[in-house]
């Protein structure tokens, strides 16, 4: 246990490591909640609601998501897939650990890092920029960041799995772009779930998108009430366990025609 | 006591060959042209502990294809490993804590960090306590002299400071087996010295058993007294080093430089003597004989033409290497 609490130390040295990162992201986020508020104060224009969501609502649920988002993002399907293009991951392979279970270590490392540095002052900075509404009640916190921790594992998941397809095509870059256009579209960022076609809400609920994104903006935004919460976390929970199925069967493929590249 | 023990060890790839053109392009979306070659190809091998072998063979025989296969990295296709008697694949994580791996080409600190904090990440992942840790890797870090490098990113070092960075890193769970595969790659003499040198301090000390592979036949010569040569994925030799050169080496190579140039027209004929020209004055001549044969020759030549310089070459492991390699020559 005590080496992947040291693997998210070092993560976080990584992180520290590149300083320009660090602050042009900050930049960048900021610059697309921005964007995303006037957009939306201009679609609402004088109207008080829209699909059940006051503009409060809404530019909280813009600020909420892409503050979550710095959270549940990670790269490590394109470190994946760059680390069985050279040929690295057979230095994966002579350490006696699980790689599987170590990238997604590497993920929570920099997840944590992003949070605790950048979303945490990001919002702060937004809060007093932009109208948004915080939740006094503690429960309601308290199911935000359940729903957190699960949207990390659902994106992390697609990531995983996303990566391990590299073993199969040896160059993805195509598919791992389409899925990152793909969770953005669907996982509610750019646009809350409830706003799609009813035909388009039926088809994502039966996708795992949602769970990264759509759930815990709208459970913090309060756009999710009783039942509604407990049920879009079980469902969260649910896609966990799908989501482990095709991980672990692609995983034994893989190893079993690991090829390593060059050398 | 046998730490490696291969039998009749296989692997293949199949490869793809590309259609020549456009048109052969369009095609090859839909059919492809399969081939299938065994890089390593029914091999056997047992290495005893505390042996150092030198693993050698051409760019493509099969050397780092048999490494990986040894450390659990690839899948064999067929044949059986036992090594630290376990089987490298099947029980990989358990299998991994009883080696040590360094790849010249690749590097396996973490590059945007100190060394130290991968040091520290490796002292966890292998479950060394900080006793033992200060107890050995103090002496590895001195003996290799990368103390001051410790607090420096990877990226920052050299290819020297970094090489000798990565073998203390194998050395971290001071493990009983090493492979090192071409751990002396685009190094300077010094640091290949020293690499030598720890080596074989290691090899003394903890008995570590010491598999090789390297272009640099020079390594081989220093570190190891068995060798095993590759060819094509076959083993061709495996034996004593001094052996192999005893076997593949009769004769000698003499070289005369002129005061002139000189053309084979003006050397003699002898039996047993082949002459190769170097440049205009000098000439090889290589003597399939005795040294009865070499002073003859000598004294012949110094009659007849003023000579600047004679030197007789002992034939290096790297010409018997080639020898054997360029007339496919079989040892038994």
């Amino acid at each position: 246990m005590s080496m992947y609490i040291e693997m998210i130390r070092v993560r976080f040295l990584m992180m520290l490591a590149y300083r320009t990162n660090y602050y042009s992201g900050i930049l960048i986020y900021s610059i697309n909640i921005g964007a995303y508020y006037f957009l939306w104060s201009a679609i609402y224009g004088g109207k008080e609601e829209i699909q059940g969501l006051s503009v409060l609502q809404m530019t909280t649920y813009v600020a909420v998501s892409w503050m979550a988002r710095a959270f549940y993002f990670n790269n490590i399907d394109r470190e994946i897939a760059a680390e069985i293009k050279d040929g690295k991951v057979a230095i994966e392979m002579i350490r006696p650990y699980n790689y599987l279970g170590m990238k997604t270590m590497q993920a929570l490392g920099e997840g944590i890092f992003r949070l605790l540095f950048f979303s945490v002052p990001g919002l702060i900075i937004v809060a007093f920029i932009f109208p948004i509404s915080f939740s006094a009640s503690p429960s309601t916190w308290i199911f935000f960041f359940l729903s957190l921790v699960f949207s990390f594992i659902v994106n992390t998941q697609i990531n995983l799995l996303t990566g391990i397809m590299t073993f199969f095509l040896f160059n993805n870059a195509g598919l791992i772009r389409a899925k990152r256009v793909v969770i953005d579209l669907f996982s509610g960022l750019l646009l809350p779930i409830s706003f799609y076609p009813g035909w388009a809400q039926d088809l994502m609920t039966y996708l795992p998108f949602q769970a990264i994104s759509y759930v815990p903006s709208m459970i913090f935004t309060e756009g999710f009430a009783g039942q509604e919460i407990t049920n879009a976390i079980l469902l969260q929970a649910v896609w966990v366990l799908i989501l482990l199925i095709p991980i672990r069967l692609l995983w034994a493929l893989a190893k079993k025609q690991l090829i390593v590249q060059g050398g | 006591m046998n730490v490696i023990e291969v039998q009749n060890l296989r692997k293949e790839f199949k490869s793809y060959s590309s259609r020549a053109g456009l048109s052969g392009a369009f095609r090859d979306l839909f059919t492809r042209n399969y081939k299938i070659h065994a890089a390593v190809d029914n091999i056997s091998l047992n290495v005893k502990q505390g042996e150092m072998v030198g693993y050698i063979g051409e760019n493509g025989a099969g050397k780092s294809t048999t490494i990986k296969m040894l450390t659990g990295i690839l899948t064999p296709t067929s044949g059986s490993i036992l090594v630290n008697g376990m089987n490298p694949h099947k029980q990989r994580e358990e299998f991994v804590r009883t080696i040590g791996v360094v790849f010249g080409q690749r590097s396996q600190l973490w590059w945007d960090i100190a060394v130290q904090e991968s040091f520290r990440l490796l002292k966890k992942v292998y479950r060394v306590s900080d006793e033992e840790y200060n107890r050995h890797m103090g002496h590895v870090i001195e003996t290799l002299e990368i103390g001051p490098l410790l607090d420096k990113p990877v990226r920052k070092l050299s290819l020297g400071q970094r090489m000798r960075c990565e073998l203390a890193a194998a050395l971290i769970h001071n493990p009983p087996l090493l492979f090192l595969d071409e751990p002396t790659i685009g190094l300077d003499v010094l640091v290949k010295l020293k690499i030598r040198e720890f080596l074989k301090e290691i090899n003394e000390q903890y008995k570590t058993t010491i598999l090789l592979t390297t272009h640099d036949l020079t390594d081989i010569e220093a570190l190891c007294e068995r060798v095993v040569l590759l060819d094509e994925g076959k083993i061709i030799y495996d034996g004593k080093l001094n052996q192999l050169q005893a076997h593949a080496v009769e004769g000698k190579q003499v070289e005369f430089e002129f005061l002139a140039e000189m053309t084979r027209s003006g050397l003699p004929d002898i039996k047993y003597v082949q002459w190769e020209q170097k440049d205009a004055t000098t000439w090889l001549a290589y003597i399939d004989g005795d040294e009865q044969l070499v002073s003859q020759l000598i004294s012949t030549i110094v009659q007849k033409n003023p000579i600047k310089n004679v030197r007789i070459n002992e034939i290096s492991t790297e010409e018997i290497v080639r020898r054997i390699y360029e007339e496919g020559m079989a040892l038994s």
